[in-house]
């Protein structure tokens, strides 16, 4: 087994990420999931758009495109088409992935293009300082939200399903050793993979909801089962309530796996691929 | 050898791309251009190439990024309201210095205006839609046959200078059809490729000429690309000196191959007292009217920008210290008439025959211009 200390560009630290936030961790057992697989590293390429998920592209040591907010999906399907035999990679967040990009990413999992999708869900837009995202659960504080948000948040499980997804798993980033097994098993699926990490945000998210910091949050991630919304205000405004922003009633582990046709553009088939 | 064929403006596009050694054809549908598309579908599955309709036209050219990056020559095509779309991953491009080749087939605007109608609205977006400071290189056709050599000449920019290259033609030019020579051995470049050991490969370590050379993803040169301002690795800084020598580069590498990027047509010019300026279509209306002119004893000529920019400001000078009038005539309300009047800098006259409202501006209507400029002196 090697170092997976060895797949970081190390000349590239320190990294630009908060003390307590998670996101380290779910890319330690992604590298952990590629030195399983023996991927080849020259052939692995990671796509990414904007957001602090997003900037993990730039710490390993493959081929790595850091490209524009939302739309690491369709940068991949290109990279993919022209060149089949790269294994591509997203790494995009709730905001990036399911707001500004969220077009991209339902059309490449209606494809089933034969890429993977890592989706860094901490709840909240973090590089730009703390504001909603559509994961944002009703009456969760973010800066844009103060009075707690009012607006319903998306599954974004469910939203991949529903788009077409052929492989769709969420796993914890409390849980690394579950998250390498599910990641392993995602890049090894045909078709287009879907996983979401619950990760989390103590710089904005834990501190606005008085959630604690990263230790606190990753618990309170993995506990699941705080989470009841607060009751409407005469104004229209979710009563804030600190457990009211977990992610209750969502399932983890592996959800969905189908066997279907791959796409690969419209080019020529060769006989032996019909 | 060479074959002669009647063929469509967009189709000759195509047919230009494949020539030049385009094997990714990433798109979304949109009156005037759609033929384009629908040409390269056919076509690209027989040289090996491929082909996909992605979601909108910020993803097209993001495909057609991610393609290049994998080592394929790249192209999309729209019209005015992709084209603002596009604008986002036109900086992208710049900046990263991916090359591709994006083709805006003109309509009447602004917003979604007039889908079948002529227009030369876009030629401002062509040179600064994206935002930022950044260097543009804006290719006109003004027909069928210029479409194909324009092209070509296009995706060869395009890759000599790692860069995005902008092909801008109106919807006559789109759907006309003209007899066109499709040459079968054009001239050809492609990127520049590293040949030194992968581990000491920097993707944004220029040589003299300010061109770095780019592997494609999967060659096993392992290397970062991104929008954010970086070194000469490919990494992000905010370090001032750094951000300076960046933007500095991506400017010079166009700048001091103006001479070389640049191409004007001149018709008649040598004696000519009065000229006029027009480009795309409007420059074969305006080739029309000098001809007509000239047949009634005026000494008018003809200068035509084929590459709109970097704008040919030499050339215009000249022009306009030889004329006593220049007659700027394009299917706008005004846009490129600012650069002829800096360019000539009080040296001529500038009369400006503007128009916006979907018709093409014919001979006649330019010969009266000519006519009533002071044309008509004996």
């Amino acid at each position: 087994m090697t170092d997976v200390k060895s797949y970081l560009r190390d000349w590239t630290m320190p990294h630009v990420l908060c003390p307590g936030c998670a996101h380290g961790i779910v890319l330690r057992a992604f590298l952990e999931a590629v030195d399983q697989l023996q991927l080849d590293r020259d052939k692995l390429a990671m796509v990414a758009g904007i957001g602090c998920s997003s900037r993990l592209v730039g710490y390993v040591d493959f081929c790595t495109l850091h490209g524009t907010h939302g739309r690491a999906p369709a940068f991949a399907t290109g990279l993919k088409l022209a060149r089949p035999e790269l294994n591509v990679v997203v790494v995009t967040g709730d905001g990036d992935g399911l707001a500004i990009g969220g077009n991209h990413l339902i059309h490449a999992a209606r494809r089933n293009i034969d890429i993977t999708v890592l989706l860094l869900n901490n709840a909240i837009y973090g590089m730009t300082g703390g504001q909603a995202a559509p994961t944002t659960p009703e009456g969760a504080v973010a800066s844009t939200t103060p009075a707690g948000n009012t607006e319903p948040s998306f599954d974004a499980c469910k939203l991949l399903i529903g788009a077409g997804a052929s492989y769709v798993a969420r796993v914890l980033a409390a849980t690394p050793i579950e998250m390498t097994k599910v990641m392993a098993d995602g890049m090894s699926h045909r078709g287009f993979s879907f996983i979401e990490v619950l990760s989390d945000c103590p710089e904005y998210y834990g501190r606005y909801n008085n959630v604690g910091g990263g230790a606190e949050m990753l618990t309170w991630l993995a506990r699941r089962d705080a989470g009841v919304a607060g009751p409407l205000s005469s104004k229209g405004f979710v009563k804030h309530v600190p457990s009211s922003a977990t992610p209750a009633g969502m399932m983890t582990g592996v959800l969905k796996r189908e066997a279907r046709p791959v796409f690969a553009g419209v080019r020529r088939i060769e006989p032996d691929e019909s | 050898m060479s074959e002669t064929r009647l063929v469509q403006g967009n189709e000759a596009c195509a047919l230009g791309a494949l020539a030049a050694g385009c094997r990714f054809y990433g798109g979304y549908p949109i009156t005037p251009s759609s033929e384009i598309a629908e040409h390269m579908v056919r076509l690209l599955p027989g040289v090996d190439g491929v082909f996909v309709q992605m979601e909108d036209e910020i993803a097209s050219l993001a495909a057609v990024i991610g393609a290049s990056l994998a080592g394929s020559k790249a192209m999309t095509a729209t019209s005015g309201p992709g084209f603002s779309l596009m604008q986002e991953h036109i900086g992208f491009a710049t900046m990263a210095e991916v090359p591709c080749v994006v083709v805006d087939v003109m309509r009447g605007g602004p917003s979604t205006g007039l889908p079948t109608s002529p227009s030369q609205g876009d030629v401002m977006q062509a040179r600064w839609g994206t935002h930022g400071d950044h260097p543009a290189i804006v290719l006109a056709p003004s027909s069928v046959g210029e479409v194909f050599d324009l092209t070509i000449r296009a995706f060869n920019l395009a890759e000599r200078f790692r860069t995005p290259v902008i092909i801008i033609y109106d919807e006559i030019i789109g759907h006309t059809r003209e007899s066109v020579v499709l040459s079968e051995s054009v001239e050809v470049e492609s990127r520049l490729s590293p040949n030194g050991d992968p581990a000491a490969f920097w993707p944004k370590l220029a040589p003299g000429d300010g061109v770095p050379p780019l592997p494609a993803f999967g060659d096993g040169y392992r290397f970062h690309v991104t929008g954010l301002t970086h070194d000469e690795r490919g990494f992000p800084t905010t370090d001032s000196a750094e951000a300076g020598a960046l933007i500095t580069r991506i400017h010079r590498k166009v700048e001091v191959h103006r001479e070389e990027i640049s191409e004007v047509e001149t018709f008649m010019l040598d004696d000519a007292e009065i000229a006029i300026f027009a480009y795309g279509i409007v420059g074969r209306s305006a080739r029309e009217a000098v001809q007509r002119a000239r047949s009634a004893g005026v000494k008018a000529g003809l200068i035509r920008p084929v590459t709109l920019w970097p704008f040919p400001y030499s050339s215009v000078a000249e022009v306009a210290s030889q004329v006593d009038t220049l007659i700027v005539s394009e299917m706008n309300l005004g846009q490129l008439i600012g650069e002829v009047e800096r360019a000539a800098a009080g040296r001529a006259e500038i009369v400006g025959h503007l128009r916006a409202d979907g018709e093409p501006i014919t001979p006649t209507e330019l010969l009266d211009v000519v006519m009533s400029s002071g044309g008509s002196r004996p």
